[in-house]
């Protein structure tokens, strides 16, 4: 394994890190929109907070994807190829939410607009499943032949374990979204998400102790990496508490950071895990290997060019978006 | 010709061109618009008048509804390569993700993120400093454009690359040669100014269709102003600049430049040009034609004497050169038919574009009422609306069949680039709820723009959402904060 290969595997978990983060609070405000946002006022100011932002958000999933391609082709080519049916229905998932915010708001009927607040809701909740189950599924290892060909069934993507995932990274980011809601809105609003934010922490936690249980049966990360898989495990529990920490002592950017950490970890988690490998088959021989699935020495020192000198310019004005942003948005009168 | 077989190839190509086709609707609509917008509101902060302010917000609108239709169905395409075409990836690995990597970080950022503050930052910025957002947002999307069509570019025309002796994929050795490629700097300036047309002919056609209502008149005409001065500068544009893509054709794929003009034989040294023809493709013959002398060699070379090849010499060249490599059995002639009128039909509106521009903007000279008189003209106009996404799909058609048999010119044929591990079943699945989601989106998308066009530019924006004006509504407008 060259050092190039080493920085890109990392980069590739540090946009999907990216993408968590954002995209984390984004689904969970995404999934707030029909039950917690009580009438059509509310729903506006919830999908406002996000309103600026969601496409940005996205462009880490893109960004992740096209950086997959670009520095392991051999990776994105059986990842995408292999779970198919799972990348359709987050496909379907993404395309009803990312346009429901923009349908909704020019709908005249309130049947029309309740269809679209619906796409939102449920989009975002299969979204983050798929996603928490896609995950699990690639850890636990893939039926894949020779040629990095994978062929798995039903049961080999959907099954406890990749269930306990999937809802695991839907109740992350449902938690995350009431927390980014408690920074971004006033009055009665941010009071609910607290008052919903203290009975999900106690869920997330058994979901979070559930998950690490069948991580250990399902996967070999103790078994190959017990000490940095167990200290990461601690790690997100830690970072979960604090959260909730911050939730019952209504410190805000704690428990908004805290649980943005989490989501991080969870990815460190199974990136760690993969190490050194990238896709890993039942048939340990057939595992695709850092080493081996990469693009060419010449392609990698480029793209680090670009990227290292792209980033950096990205960051700041994306930053500078949110700083414009920042203030809070008032809760309409009478729900406050 | 086109395979509906319900086999896996069959299948991944049909749900490319759909999802691709889908996708390139509203990407040349949601580039032009930012461009015929930014325009606007640089009217606006040069001129001051209010006018070009609310036409900016207006047509701004549509912009929006088309911008997150164009984002939604990108994310497909994208996923798409991995899904359907695994083994594409691996071959076309070094060379595809680098522009699609570099997409996303330069372009989509940029976009996505101006786009965010230019929708809810009205008044809040000075006016100069808001027209810069949406410049932005137009330098973005035209910055992803390139990227893309670098891709696209290699596929047409492989450069800068070596074989991988050991893996048998292909290896950059030159971005310099990837990015510099010919076919790039013909294509771009075609697909952006064929963007522009675009937008600027819906726009007009918008216009013309309330003009025939007599509503809102003084806003429209001034709106279809704008728009046909900048459809006549990028229809003469995109003229040229096809004129340079065919040129460059005949040297570098000549069986798509020969099934472009329907010649199966190599033609003489008059040019004759069919400007309509049958053809009977089994056989590989013309079956008749409309020619007129000369104009061939007027549209190939500039003058009036030379010779093209016909596709029966050009496969004859393609099996000499190939069949080493890929075997005799390959079938090296294009879907003519498709190309040939595909190609017809792009180049008719190309010049009908420009000469409705031209009219255009002779009715409608600012003192004149010829504009509204002429209710024929004004009806024209109206329908030319759908023409632009016709044309760019037909481009498109002659792009990427003409490439046949071919995914990687040269090098890699379509049916090897498939996914072997995706069933029939899967890719049906997709391929019926893709369309229907499509067609939700298409509709939903039609009847936006019809209400916001009834509506009118006076409509007071309630959703708050879009690029509406009103101070009170912005939801980040200073009254409506509640500082705690
Ligand atoms: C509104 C848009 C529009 C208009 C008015 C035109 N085109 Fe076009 N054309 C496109 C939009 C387009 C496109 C969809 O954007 C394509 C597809 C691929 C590309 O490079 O641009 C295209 C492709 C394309 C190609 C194929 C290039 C290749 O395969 O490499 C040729 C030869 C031309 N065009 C030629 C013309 C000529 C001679 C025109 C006018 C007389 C013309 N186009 C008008
Ligand atoms: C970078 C950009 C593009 C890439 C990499 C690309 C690549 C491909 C691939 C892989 C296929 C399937 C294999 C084949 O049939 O040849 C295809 C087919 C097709 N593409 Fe493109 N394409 C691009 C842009 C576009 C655009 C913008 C359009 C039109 C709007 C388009 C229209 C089509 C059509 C209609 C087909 C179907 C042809 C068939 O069924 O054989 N393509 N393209
Ligand atoms: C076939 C290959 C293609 C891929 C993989 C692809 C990928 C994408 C993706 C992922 C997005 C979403 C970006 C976002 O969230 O902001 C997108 C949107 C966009 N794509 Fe494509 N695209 C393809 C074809 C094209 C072509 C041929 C062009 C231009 C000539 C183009 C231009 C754009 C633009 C301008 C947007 C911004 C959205 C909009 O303005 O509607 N794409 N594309």
């Amino acid at each position: 394994m060259t050092s190039l290969q080493l920085v890109w595997f990392i980069l590739i978990g540090v946009l999907f890190s990216g993408f968590f983060f954002l995209e984390g609070f984004d689904f969970g405000v995404g999934m707030l929109v029909k039950s917690f946002a009580k009438n059509s006022d509310e729903r506006d100011v919830v999908i406002k907070t996000i309103g600026p932002h969601w496409d940005g958000n996205e462009v880490w999933l893109i960004t992740a994807g096209g950086a997959m391609f670009a520095s392991f082709p051999m990776w994105y080519a059986t990842l995408f190829s292999g779970f198919y049916l799972i990348l359709f229905l987050i496909l379907a998932a993404l395309i009803f939410r990312g346009v429901s915010f923009e349908f909704r708001a020019n709908m005249k009927t309130d049947t029309w607009r309740s269809f679209w607040e619906w796409a939102s809701t449920i989009g975002s909740f299969c979204a983050a499943f798929l996603f928490g189950m896609l995950f699990t599924a690639m850890i636990a290892g893939m039926p894949i032949d020779k040629n990095g060909d994978m062929t798995a069934h039903f049961g080999d993507y959907v099954n406890l374990f990749s269930l306990v995932g999937g809802v695991a990274v839907t109740v992350l980011s449902l938690v995350h979204g009431l927390n980014f809601i408690r920074l971004k809105t006033s009055g009665g609003l941010r009071d609910r998400a607290l008052a919903w934010n203290k009975i999900l922490y106690p869920v997330l936690f058994a979901g979070e102790v559930l998950f690490a249980v069948l991580l250990f049966f399902s996967t070999d990360f103790f078994a190959k990496k017990p000490m940095t898989t167990t200290a990461i495990v601690v790690a997100l529990v830690i970072f979960t508490a604090l959260a909730y920490w911050g939730v019952l002592g209504n410190h805000e950017w704690l428990s908004f950071v805290g649980s943005g950490l989490s989501l991080i970890s969870v990815v460190v988690l199974i990136f760690n895990g993969l190490f050194p490998r990238v896709m890993i088959a039942n048939n340990p021989a057939n595992s695709l290997l850092i080493k081996n699935s990469s693009n060419s020495p010449y392609t990698l020192h480029l793209m680090t060019i670009l990227t290292f000198s792209i980033l950096p310019i990205v960051l700041i004005y994306f930053i500078w978006s949110y700083w414009v942003f920042y203030k809070r948005l008032a809760s309409p009168k009478q729900s406050a | 010709m086109l395979n509906l077989g319900l086999d896996i190839l069959g299948l991944a190509r049909f749900q490319f061109g759909m999802t691709t086709v889908f996708h390139f609707f509203f990407v040349p609509f949601s580039i032009g618009l930012a461009f015929v917008v930014a325009v606007m509101e640089t009217m606006y902060a040069i001129k001051g008048d209010e006018d070009y302010k609310k036409m900016a917000q207006f047509w701004g609108k549509m912009f929006l509804y088309s911008f997150a239709v164009g984002v939604v169905t990108g994310i497909i395409q994208e996923f798409q390569f991995g899904m359907n075409w695994s083994e594409y990836s691996r071959f076309m690995g070094d060379i595809f993700g680098a522009p699609l990597a570099i997409e996303a970080l330069a372009a989509f950022f940029l976009e996505s993120t101006f786009i965010g503050m230019w929708m809810f930052t009205w008044g809040r910025f000075n006016k100069w400093v808001h027209t810069l957002f949406i410049w932005l947002v137009m330098f973005g999307s035209s910055l992803s454009a390139l990227w893309i069509l670098a891709a696209n570019s290699f596929m047409q025309n492989p450069l800068g690359y070596i074989i991988n002796q050991k893996t048998g994929h292909v290896q950059m050795v030159s971005f310099g040669k990837v990015v510099g490629n010919p076919q790039l700097w013909n294509e771009f300036p075609h697909v952006i100014f064929g963007a522009f047309v675009t937008a600027a002919f819906v726009i007009a056609g918008c216009c013309a269709w309330r003009l025939l209502k007599k509503d809102h008149v003084d806003f429209y005409r001034k709106s279809l102003n704008v728009a046909l001065v900048i459809g006549l500068i990028f229809s003469l544009g995109s003229i040229a600049t096809g004129d340079l893509q065919s040129r460059y054709l005949i040297n570098n794929q000549p069986m798509k430049f020969a099934a472009m003009e329907g010649l199966y034989k190599n033609s003489t040294n008059k040019g004759e040009w069919a400007a309509v023809s049958g053809f009977n493709t089994k056989q590989h013959k013309t079956t008749w034609s409309v020619d007129v002398p000369y104009v061939l060699n007027l549209l190939s070379y500039h003058k009036t004497t030379g010779t093209v090849k016909g596709m029966n010499q050009v496969n004859k060249d393609m099996h000499a050169k190939y069949d080493k490599k890929f075997g005799s059995d390959m079938n090296y002639y294009v879907p003519t038919k498709t190309l040939f009128w595909s190609f017809r039909i792009m180049s008719g509106a190309g010049a009908l574009f420009a000469l409705l521009a031209i009219v255009g903007l002779i009715f409608n000279r600012k003192r004149s009422q010829l504009i509204m008189k002429q209710r024929w003209f004004l009806y024209i106009m109206g329908l030319c609306l759908w023409l632009p996404f016709v044309v760019n799909t037909a481009g498109w058609f002659i792009t990427e069949f003409g490439r046949y048999p071919w995914i990687v010119y040269g090098l890699l044929t379509i049916a090897d680039a498939v996914s072997p591990n995706v069933s029939v079943a899967s890719l049906l699945t997709t391929n019926i709820v893709y369309f229907a989601m499509f067609a939700i989106m298409g509709l939903v998308m039609i009847i936006l723009c019809h209400r916001t066009l009834k509506a009118g530019p006076d409509a007071e924006n309630t959703d708050g959402y879009s690029a509406g004006d009103t101070k009170e509504l912005d939801p980040y407008s200073k009254g409506a904060f509640n500082h705690d």
